[in-house]
């Protein structure tokens, strides 16, 4: 997908109508495009270099790029710093926001910021307890949760004021999404938790890793009986295993990771197991394709992010479409900076 | 305590029912509390809701209870405080992703209100941010004076 005026980095592009950001992977939703979105590892360093590193290897195959917020409650370079050298040069990322280590002040004035940086995507998350990472003594906000805070950033946006009720001269252009484990319990109350964001103001979902397809069908049926198909941009998470012991471990410390035993009696019984890792999640990502009212997959890829292109590419969900990326159109790099940043080439 | 909290969550109904009860024979107290003064006998009333409340549901006193929009599982229990569902860290047998020994408040929630009548529909409904301020203060007398239409004093 292609648009006619895209992007001068660091310039919005026009908001269609009937959309609610500027950015580019809302109009390719709402296109009807098969998105593709991947993870970015956010540094563990002030080296704007870092970032930008990280990011090429995604080059024409993804969408946007969700920054994480201190995934698993590690400590990393902020997502709002990521998003804001990213779309520095044109990139579309995805602003994760968690509940943990903020509270509301903070996150208004965050999403006010990550707007005005040109950020058009947010991500609302509770995110993972303290005690998953590496600072266990800290202590947890959870001042709202993933449905109160959609709740808020949507008021922002669409009512132009903070949850004060105080005005905001110019509000936040920004397309607002929420998680989903489709393979979380309880089953029976996963959809409706999914229908409670949309209400609140989800208008996308990114899910957990999805490795039971018969699980997804059976919460996509209950999405479907719910009405809620249509309403909601739906975004499947998957992920290469690099090997029946990660992928043990995965299910055994990954908070509401579900990985049924046949993956793993497939893993250990290969000869290149990384290799067929990512034959399993390419083989997911067609069938996932074909399940009615899914928009898109989400690639997370974690310390093996250069395999993303090779999966994308492999599983032909792209249809040889060419998502934007700072140099795709002959540009030369160093024409598409709008930054002081350093950037080597 | 954990094995009474649980037992709540299995009598969810009547626990319920009773509560109803109980929330109209306040309101018919409504007239007494305004005499004494709402903000007069507020610390002694929360102090009583606490002893009651803290027996049966573990109570948090963020003073907004849901106790009936969440089948009589404190959602105030959970790690996270989350007031609008399960987290998507569940564990396989139900557990809590931060508390692994402690059910999740959600699952238990789950249950209860299937014992609830409307109890399921008032779980769909959207709760909004807590507010911080009402921490520690009385429910009940929130509760009785937003449904009578008295008017706060003090800002609370």
């Amino acid at each position: 997908m292609k648009f006619e005026d895209e992007p001068v980095p660091g310039y919005p592009l026009p908001i269609l109508p009937g959309h609610t950001s500027p950015g580019r992977f809302e109009r390719v939703l709402r296109a009807g495009g098969f998105a593709v979105t991947t993870e970015l590892a956010p540094p563990d360093s002030a080296d704007p270099e870092e970032v930008y590193k990280r990011v090429r290897v995604f080059d024409g195959y993804v969408d946007a790029i969700n920054a994480t917020d201190g995934s698993g409650a590690n400590c990393h370079m902020s997502s709002l710093a990521v998003c804001a050298l990213l779309t520095r040069i044109g990139y579309a990322p995805i602003m994760q926001i968690s509940c943990r280590d903020k509270n509301r002040i903070a996150i208004q004035g965050d999403i006010l910021g990550g707007a005005a940086m040109g950020v058009c995507n947010m991500l609302c998350l509770t995110g993972d307890g303290v005690q998953a990472g590496d600072h266990p003594q800290a202590k947890a906000v959870f001042d709202l949760d993933c449905v109160s805070l959609l709740d808020m950033a949507r008021t922002m946006r669409d009512e132009s004021h903070f949850q004060s009720g105080r005005k905001i001269s110019y509000a936040p252009r920004v397309f607002f999404g929420a998680a989903e484990n489709p393979s979380g319990l309880p089953h029976e109350w996963r959809a409706q938790r999914l229908a409670k964001k949309i209400v609140a103001g989800a208008q996308f979902i990114q899910t957990q890793y999805v490795y039971d397809l018969p699980l997804l069908v059976e919460f996509m049926d209950q999405v479907e009986a719910l009405g809620l198909l249509g309403k909601i941009y739906l975004l499947i998470g998957v992920g290469p295993l690099r090997s029946a012991k990660t992928a043990e471990w995965m299910r055994k410390n990954v908070p509401g990771m579900h990985v049924p035993d046949a993956i793993i009696a497939r893993l250990s019984g290969a000869k290149d197991q990384a290799l067929e890792g990512r034959k399993i999640c390419i083989e997911l990502i067609q069938a996932i394709r074909e399940i009615r009212g899914i928009s898109g997959v989400h690639i997370m890829a974690y310390r093996q992010e250069e395999s993303v292109a090779d999966i994308v590419d492999r599983s032909g969900v792209l249809q040889g479409r060419a998502p934007w990326y700072p140099t795709r159109d002959g540009a030369a790099l160093r024409d598409v900076i709008a930054s002081p940043n350093r950037i080597a080439s | 305590m954990y094995a009474i909290r649980q037992w709540s969550v299995r009598h969810a109904r009547g626990l319920n029912t009773f509560y109803s009860h109980f929330e109209s024979l306040l309101l018919r107290l409504n007239g007494v509390f305004r005499g004494l003064g709402y903000e007069r006998i507020e610390r002694p009333v929360a102090v009583i809701e606490k002893a009651v409340k803290g027996l049966l549901f573990d109570c948090k006193m963020c003073g907004q209870c849901v106790l009936s929009s969440t089948g009589m599982s404190c959602p105030m229990n959970c790690p996270k405080t989350l007031r609008n569902g399960p987290c998507g860290g569940v564990r396989a047998d139900g557990n809590c992703e931060v508390k692994p020994d402690m059910r999740c408040v959600w699952v238990e929630a789950y249950h209860g209100s299937a014992k609830i009548p409307g109890g399921v529909a008032a779980m769909r409904q959207v709760q909004f941010a807590v507010d911080q301020r009402l921490q520690g203060r009385s429910s009940w007398l929130r509760v009785t004076r937003e449904k009578s239409g008295t008017p706060a004093t003090n800002g609370s």
